[in-house]
């Protein structure tokens, strides 16, 4: 029974994971950027909701109203700016770029906010709370509902880009971005549009986290960034439900890990990261398309 | 120049004395064409002569360091690719160039997106080529070769494009598929379309166009309506004069004499 709550709690934190990992491997579908500084969006996502919450008074749950839209106008602006800039000159600028960026990132929150952990509180409403199945099994809502909530960004995102106009141009520009500019489309455009979608998932990440545990200005790329890069290089790069995949792989590992041992919850994880990339580095989806 | 082509008044694309380096190498030099509205204009010439490279600059793909390229009256030199293909200088380009991953439908969907108003739709690309409504669900990828450039035709038919630009639309294909795609032209060009295209294959060329130039190493070495220039003529353009007799396919199927090694 033991191992069966590992395993459902593992599950579901592969909620959270696929949703760290969700925008960091559309980026490096459309428009084959690795953005280092993915994880330190989902921590400024929760500094934004952090002040939302304090100034507004919302419920933290309902933040993502206002910190998903301010992140994917973010995204955008970011992408048509610094990171369009980056990526005409080459594919390896774009890690530069966006390795200063966290760096930045992470010494302004230093600088300007401070190193203590923040969480968002959500009070005591039914979010807080856990229901047991038998004796062994204790399922907390919060994380039922992150899960949840992954899974429906997930569909969302298949939806739109298998269904929609634009959704159709990103997958176009993604094949062959001269042909799609053969066809009068602005691939850059494009792009800003794909990144504002990863940062808006960036920022429900980081909602999500900062409810579910703390963070600090250094928690992106110690943890959520390596996390994101965990699940999408086992779930396949590229492919969206492979985040998923790759992200309840990487939570069963961690609480496995934890179950024989609480020092190896993290590095469970990693050495099933370890293991994918030697024995199949394509990932588990072996699926190339990102849709 | 040549002759002024009579019945058609100014030119609706205008390229002149255009210079286009790749690096260190000058691939095209002071190149000059007029292509008037209603014309098949056929630019022909060996591998590397520049032909490609011609066709890309004036669709906004390499930029020129020097000429100027106009499209009805208007100075397209530093326009975008996109714009300019909104504005009607649509190409189908060398090796296809389908999005893989996309149905034969969305292919056309995207060609569509940005469309001018005009007489091409989907559904008229779908009648031009029989087969391609019953497998429009179908990903690219697992066409034959004559269908992806079909498709890529479609593509660029349904933006309604003013000029269409064929980059070596044979490339690759068995000859009957080529003849069967160059039968469609008279269809195309029904629709009041412009077409400038590029041919390795000149017998092809030859065979549809109403106005002909030669590229050789980037240079014009030759301009004129198809009737008035010989086999000669055309030969030693495409490969240079003083070429002496290398081992090369014949250039004009089913022509009577050759004249290499002259």
């Amino acid at each position: 029974m033991v191992w069966v709550n590992d395993i459902i709690q593992g599950v579901l934190t592969g909620g959270l994971y696929a949703l760290f990992a969700c925008g960091l491997s559309l980026m490096f579908g459309v428009m084959k950027v690795v953005n280092l500084a993915h994880g330190d969006l989902a921590v400024i996502g929760g500094y934004i909701a952090l002040g939302v919450i304090t100034v507004t008074h919302i419920p933290a749950l309902w933040s993502f109203l206002i910190v998903v839209p301010v992140m994917a106008v973010l995204g955008y602006g970011l992408q048509r700016t610094l990171i369009q800039a980056a990526l005409e000159r080459s594919e390896l600028t774009t890690l530069l770029v966006t390795f200063g960026l966290s760096v930045v990132v992470e010494a302004g929150l230093l600088q300007f906010i401070n190193a203590d952990s923040h969480s968002l509180g959500v009070g005591s409403s039914i979010i807080t709370k856990s229901f047991s199945v038998g004796s062994q099994i204790q399922i907390a809502y919060l994380l039922l509902l992150i899960f949840a909530v992954a899974v429906l960004v997930l569909l969302g995102l298949q939806y739109f880009l298998s269904s929609s106009r634009y959704g159709r141009m990103i997958r176009a520009v993604a094949d062959d971005r001269e042909a799609a500019q053969l066809s009068g489309v602005d691939y850059r455009h494009v792009f800003g549009i794909a990144a504002a979608i990863a940062f808006a998932t960036v920022a429900l990440a980081g909602i999500a986290y900062g409810m579910y545990s703390q963070f600090a200005p250094t928690t992106g790329t110690d943890t959520i960034l390596l996390f994101a890069f965990a699940a999408v290089v086992i779930g396949g790069l590229g492919s969206l439900w492979g985040t998923l995949l790759g992200g309840v792989v990487l939570g069963v590992a961690q609480q496995i890990g934890a179950q024989i041992n609480i020092s190896y919850e993290v590095l469970a994880g990693y050495l099933v990261f370890l293991a994918v990339l030697v024995i199949r580095p394509q990932g588990l989806t072996s699926r190339r398309a990102h849709s | 120049m040549s002759e002024p082509r009579p019945g058609n008044g100014s030119p609706l694309l205008d390229v002149q004395d255009l210079v286009v380096h790749h690096g260190q190498l000058r691939a095209l030099d002071r190149v000059s064409l007029r292509v008037f509205p209603g014309e098949v204009y056929a630019i022909i010439g060996a591998n590397g002569a520049g032909k490609s490279t011609l066709l890309r600059t004036i669709v906004g793909l390499h930029t020129p360091t020097d000429g100027m390229i106009r499209f009805d009256g208007q100075d397209m030199t530093r326009v975008r690719p996109e714009r300019r293909a909104t504005q009607g200088i649509v190409m189908v380009p060398e090796g296809r160039r389908l999005f893989g991953s996309l149905t034969v439908e969305e292919n056309l969907q995207v060609g569509a997106t940005y469309a001018r108003k005009g007489p091409w739709t989907i559904e008229r690309v779908y009648e031009l080529f029989g087969w391609m409504k019953e497998r429009r669900n179908q990903r690219t990828a697992q066409l034959s070769g004559g269908e992806q450039q079909s498709v890529a035709i479609g593509r660029a038919l349904v933006a309604n494009p003013r000029v269409l630009l064929l980059d070596e639309v044979s490339l690759g294909l068995a000859p009957v598929v080529v003849q069967r795609i160059y039968a469609m032209m008279p269809q195309i060009l029904e629709s009041g379309l412009t077409v400038l295209l590029v041919e390795q294959d000149v017998s092809q060329a030859l065979r549809v166009a109403s106005h002909l130039q030669c590229l050789l190493e980037g240079h014009t070495t030759l301009e004129g309506r198809p009737s008035e220039v010989t086999p000669e003529q055309v030969e030693a353009a495409y490969f240079g004069f003083g070429h002496a007799g290398e081992e090369s396919a014949p250039l004009w199927s089913g022509s009577t004499t050759s004249s290499r090694g002259s």
